[in-house]
């Protein structure tokens, strides 16, 4: 499979990664080389073999419905490249979203 | 006494119950040794001041404890790799995107470590977010490999010391941490480890925790550690190793004595060697090493059993559609809200994809675009889910030759290190150096390059055992009797200092 | 049928499905410690796991487990005892990982079904889909600052139950019925309280028109309606706005729009997100969820009585009407409320003091049950001074009015202001005697064959009395003292 350039800016802003225009082509190049070598897998006859996603054979285990964390305002918001900290909280801040 | 930095953990753990040292001589020597290796640039972030508090406390504790008992790396200066969260301590994963970032908060691994006595002497360099093989994907620059090549044309071109943890083996090579924390996801332990001259083991998946270890692949990570010695590796992983309920994925099983299966025993263990291993155009001097290696272990009397790993060839190509996956969406929480680079936009769209374009190198942006692209509507089947499904078929190709063999025997990566910029250009070829090693991952079973011998340009060359599920004994008991016979000693020359 | 709309092309049928977001009871949130309750301070109810911090890792509530088979099981569907979480990426500012852990393609709770119960007495099943555990993610505030979104995550990763309902709906009641009863399951189930204006219930509404037996149409989602007033105004609106776009010979955008409730319309969402990919892939950092058929048995063992079976059992048991029945198991505390105050009480009567006098004034006073001035024990109280003779009906609901007012005992009022009733003979013939004097006339008239007179004299006598003489031996008296 090769990607084209609408592609690769289909993905790019999926993936909120600003990609300039003249770096498209040479993305989509790069990214075609490397699904190409993947798709060695068609190889591979999986017709009826289940998927994997964890190499565990357990089941999830449960935490008891106790509080035992949160309270640490300070802690949260301490790395925040831009914040409010007014009167009455911290809160993280981003451009102005219109719904 | 040798050189302090010279020591590795059994050595100095006896020396420090005999008082001969104390912590604080052993972390100064190393602190030191690693302001003077500055060139090397192996660490993004120096404690010389927290180190030598630490080291400090831990003297008044071995004080106090007074022949009573102490933690098993009471003293030990560590170098830690920068994708564990350190409490207040600057973590960046390799990246411009968590520039700045102190984490309120520390890993259970280091923690562990802590508890244990160890002292921290710095952050190491690494690939950004453990994406790459040669440590060239750092945000803070490329690290340089101790060694180097010996008539290469007198040019002494500066080598990669392998990755993602580049950093951490290199320090430990350099000789200026005794030991390292590292993370492996598709071979970030062992392959740098072979490139280095160290050992590097990435134990069981949901041995250590993950717990404030900055995710790469959730389904793939794990940590562990890259030391001077077998039996130290044994001693450090004991140390990090162990069941976490704030970590859904460890393992809830006891931790064995690591270091009490270093019996130099291998009579009648089975030990399997896979045809498919055998690529073609491998290096004649791996081939050599590994055949070297079975010789050593029919010697120490363990029984070579040819075996088959069928879809190892696949391992790569599934590698890299779950990888970049979960990569796509593990980093997503880097977004310039609450932590790290944020670059203003217009709107919030615009600030994310300034902040994430500016903040992710290339290697990353490639790899969650890969991981972008293989889980979106219409390809998610193709891409992800087929691989998932070959990773099973990897894993149960494992289950079935470890009905037949006690471990297997193989070479770590398939070829020397490399210079830099030498394969930076081509992607699949630098993906290449996990060959070996990746199947681990998927599977999720543990894995130890030894330090086996020199290339014909003196450079180290790995060997690596792998075990089954939770038998790291096995797996270091095997080390052992290769680095034994091996008697790997060589050193890199410390052109290094001069250089400072 | 009475819910198709007439249009100019013919008519048409609204489709509507719902997609109810339940907030689930539990002290802690769905995957960290950190606590759950309304209205704290920002941000500090969040844990690193919540704000997404480098490294951390969700691990389950057991609680939330439990929650979710209980509503399952609540409404009427298969467990799954094999579910699994999924990560819906996208980026928002209020959602801190860049994913929601959700289930996708394996919920906890496969297909079940309820039976929704329309104001003409009707019912009607509506299928549920499936009910799946999610997090809830964090709050934008908009309106702190002329250029900044703030953000508080302090419900950033509480659990939520979305339960997605089948498109059977056809119109806004039905639509509104299916939330009420939605709503009042969880609540006798403990699973969810149910409070809308908190948000910790609303609705994803699918709105879509067709001509009825055609396909279904192309449907718009109306996002985070958080009242049953606003969902039905939103899908009247949605109706004929469709109506009209089609009638017009366009089409529907498949889209997610918003409700105002300034002006009772919907508007696409300004932020219109292109082509929602949310490259669902199961949590490498979580396993799949299993747990036995004797956990589900152990919790199936502790259900409550729900709504319909109450209802079955008050109608026939204790003899309620059906109408009676279905408003007085419509809501878990009415129901508590009635069965206690029926309890060693005639149950009718019961009843009709619970959804007449105390309703109406409950109703006056914008009240919901379990806010109520007086308890179930202290109506029942009055109940009792009715059945004992001790007051008249007729005077229980003022004694009930000031109950309401005073929060006092019915007895503590009728004692204090002197209305028990006068049963004492005497007394009765003493003001009977009087009467009859005064008014020889009417005396001669009944005695004449003029029945009706009778009722004029207990009138009478009951003025005289303020209402306390006990009216049955008002009349018996009179009947006596009047024969000629
Ligand atoms: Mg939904
Ligand atoms: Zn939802």
């Amino acid at each position: 499979m090769s990607v084209d350039k609408a592609t690769v800016a289909r993905i790019a802003h999926l993936a909120r990664i600003g990609v300039g225009e003249d770096e498209l082509e040479p993305l989509a190049a790069e990214l075609s080389g490397i699904l190409n070598w993947i798709e060695q897998l068609n190889e591979v006859d999986t017709e009826t073999v289940p998927p994997m996603a964890s190499v565990h054979d357990e089941a999830l285990r449960w935490r008891a419905d106790v509080i035992n964390d949160g309270g640490k305002q300070a802690d949260v918001v301490a790395n925040a490249p831009d914040g409010d900290n007014d009167g009455d909280g911290a809160f993280f801040t981003v451009p102005k979203v219109i719904e | 006494m040798a050189e302090l930095t010279e020591i590795g953990i059994a050595e100095a753990r006896d020396l420090l119950s005999k008082g001969e040292v104390s912590s604080v001589e052993l972390t100064t020597a190393h602190s030191v040794a690693m302001a003077e290796a500055q060139s090397l640039n192996a660490m993004i972030t120096e404690t010389p001041a927290q180190a030598k508090a630490m080291a400090a406390a831990s003297d008044a504790r071995r004080a106090q404890a007074d022949g009573g008992e102490v933690g098993a790396l009471e003293g030990i200066p560590l170098a830690i790799k920068d994708l564990f969260c350190t409490n207040d301590v600057l973590t960046t994963a390799g990246s411009h995107i968590l520039d700045g970032f102190k984490p309120p908060y520390e890993s259970t691994v280091t923690d562990k470590l802590w508890k244990a006595g160890a002292v921290m002497l710095g952050k190491t360099n690494m690939d950004e977010f453990a994406m790459g093989s040669s440590n060239e994907t750092s945000y803070y620059g490329p690290v340089h490999n101790p060694w180097r090549r010996q008539g290469d044309g007198g040019d002494n071109r500066n080598l990669v010391p392998g990755g993602s943890s580049g950093g951490s083996a290199t320090a430990v090579a350099g000789r200026f941490a005794m030991a390292a924390t590292a993370t492996d996801t598709g071979g970030s332990i062992r392959q740098p480890a072979s490139f280095t001259g160290t050992v590097g083991c990435k134990p069981t998946y949901g041995r250590c925790s993950r717990w404030g270890v900055v995710a790469f692949a959730s389904s793939l990570d794990q940590a562990g550690p890259i030391t001077r010695s077998v039996r130290d590796n044994a001693i450090m992983l004991g140390a990090m190793a162990g069941y976490d309920p704030k970590d859904s994925t460890s393992a809830n099983k006891a931790v064995p004595d690591f270091e009490a299966a270093l019996t130099g025993d291998v009579r009648g263990l089975k030990i399997g060697v896979p045809k498919e291993f055998v690529l073609d155009g491998m290096p004649v001097e791996i081939e050599a090493l590994w055949q070297q290696g079975i010789g050593w272990l029919k010697d120490a009397g363990a029984e070579i059993v040819d075996i088959s790993l069928p879809h190892t060839k696949y391992a790569l190509p599934a590698y890299y559609i779950i990888a970049p996956a979960e990569a796509s969406s593990n980093l997503a929480r880097y977004d310039g809200v609450r932590f790290g680079l944020r670059v203003d936009g217009s709107d919030l769209t615009e600030m994310y994809e300034n902040t994430r374009a500016a903040g992710f190198g290339a290697e990353v942006r490639r790899r969650v675009l890969i991981g972008t692209y293989v889980l979106s509507a219409g390809y998610y089947d193709a891409y992800y889910l087929k691989a998932q499904k070959v990773r099973r078929l990897i894993t149960q190709d494992f289950r079935d030759v470890y009905e037949q063999v006690d471990a297997i025997l193989t070479p770590s990566a398939p070829s020397a290190a490399f210079a830099i910029g030498e394969k930076s250009d081509d992607p699949i070829s630098m993906y290449l150096n996990d060959v070996f090693t990746v199947t681990a991952n998927l599977a999720g079973l543990p894995g130890i390059s030894i330090p086996a011998g020199l290339s014909d340009e003196g450079l180290p060359l790995g060997l690596q055992v792998l075990a089954p599920a939770f038998d790291e004994e096995t797996m270091y008991r095997i080390a052992g009797v290769l680095e034994e016979a091996a008697a790997f000693t060589a050193q890199p020359e410390k052109w290094w200092r001069s250089a400072s | 049928m009475s819910n198709l709309v007439e249009g100019a092309t013919g008519r048409w049928e609204v489709v509507i499905g719902l997609e109810v977001h339940a907030q689930v009871i539990s002290q802690s949130k769905l995957f960290s410690g950190a606590a759950t309750a309304f209205g704290a301070a920002a941000n500090s109810q969040v844990s690193l796991v919540d704000a997404g911090m480098p490294g951390m890792l969700p691990v389950i509530n057991e609680v939330a487990v439990e929650q979710a088979v209980r509503s399952g099981l609540g409404l009427n569907a298969k467990i799954n005892t094999y579910s699994v979480f999924d990560r819906k990426n996208y980026f928002y500012a209020d959602l801190p990982q860049g994913y929601q852990i959700s289930q996708y393609l394996q919920p906890i709770v496969g297909e079940g079904v309820i039976t929704v119960d329309l104001e003409d007495g009707s019912s009607r099943d509506i299928g549920v889909e499936r009910l799946h555990l999610e997090q809830d993610a964090g709050k934008s505030i908009h309106d702190r600052h002329p250029t900044k979104t703030h953000v508080d995550l302090n419900r950033s990763g509480v659990a939520l139950m979305e339960i997605v309902s089948k498109p059977d709906m056809r119109s806004a009641e039905e639509a509104g019925a299916y939330v009420r009863k939605v709503r009042a399951i969880l609540r006798y189930l403990g699973t969810c309280d149910g409070n809308m204006e908190e948000g910790s219930m609303r609705a994803d509404v699918n709105v879509s028109v067709r001509h009825p037996g055609d396909e279904l149409g192309t449907r718009a989602e109306i996002k985070n309606v958080n009242s049953i007033r606003f969902m039905q105004q939103a899908i009247h609106y949605e109706t004929s706005r469709q109506i009209d776009i089609l009638e017009d010979g366009g089409s529907i955008d498949q889209e997610t729009r918003l409700f105002d409730s300034q002006t009772g319309t919907t508007r696409p969402m300004r932020s219109k997100e292109e082509a929602h990919d949310y490259r669902y892939f199961p949590d490498p950092d979580l396993l799949p969820l299993e747990f036995s058929d004797e956990f589900v048995d152990g919790i199936r063992a502790t259900l409550p009585e729900l709504p319909d079976a109450k209802k079955k059992r008050y109608m026939a048991e204790l003899g309620l009407s059906e109408h009676d029945a279905q408003v007085l198991v419509s809501e878990r505390d009415i129901a508590v409320f009635f069965e206690e105050v029926a309890t060693g009480r005639e149950a009718k009567v019961a009843a009709n003091w619970v959804q007449g006098d105390f309703f109406a004034l409950l109703g006056k006073a914008e009240l919901e049950v379990a806010d109520s001035p007086i308890s179930a024990a202290q109506l029942g109280g009055l109940i009792d001074l009715i059945t004992d003779g001790t007051i008249s009906g007729k005077i229980a609901k003022d004694v009930l009015e000031t109950m309401f007012e005073s929060g006092q005992d019915a007895s503590v009022i009728v004692e204090e202001k002197g209305l028990k009733q006068v049963s004492d003979t005497g007394a009765i013939e003493g003001e009977i005697d009087k009467v009859i004097a005064a008014n020889a006339d009417k005396v001669a008239e009944f005695r004449g064959g003029k029945d009706k007179v009778l009722g004029w004299f207990v009138g009478q006598i009951m003025q005289a009395t303020k209402g306390k003489a006990n009216p049955q031996m008002v009349n018996q008296l009179l009947r006596e003292k009047l024969k000629p």
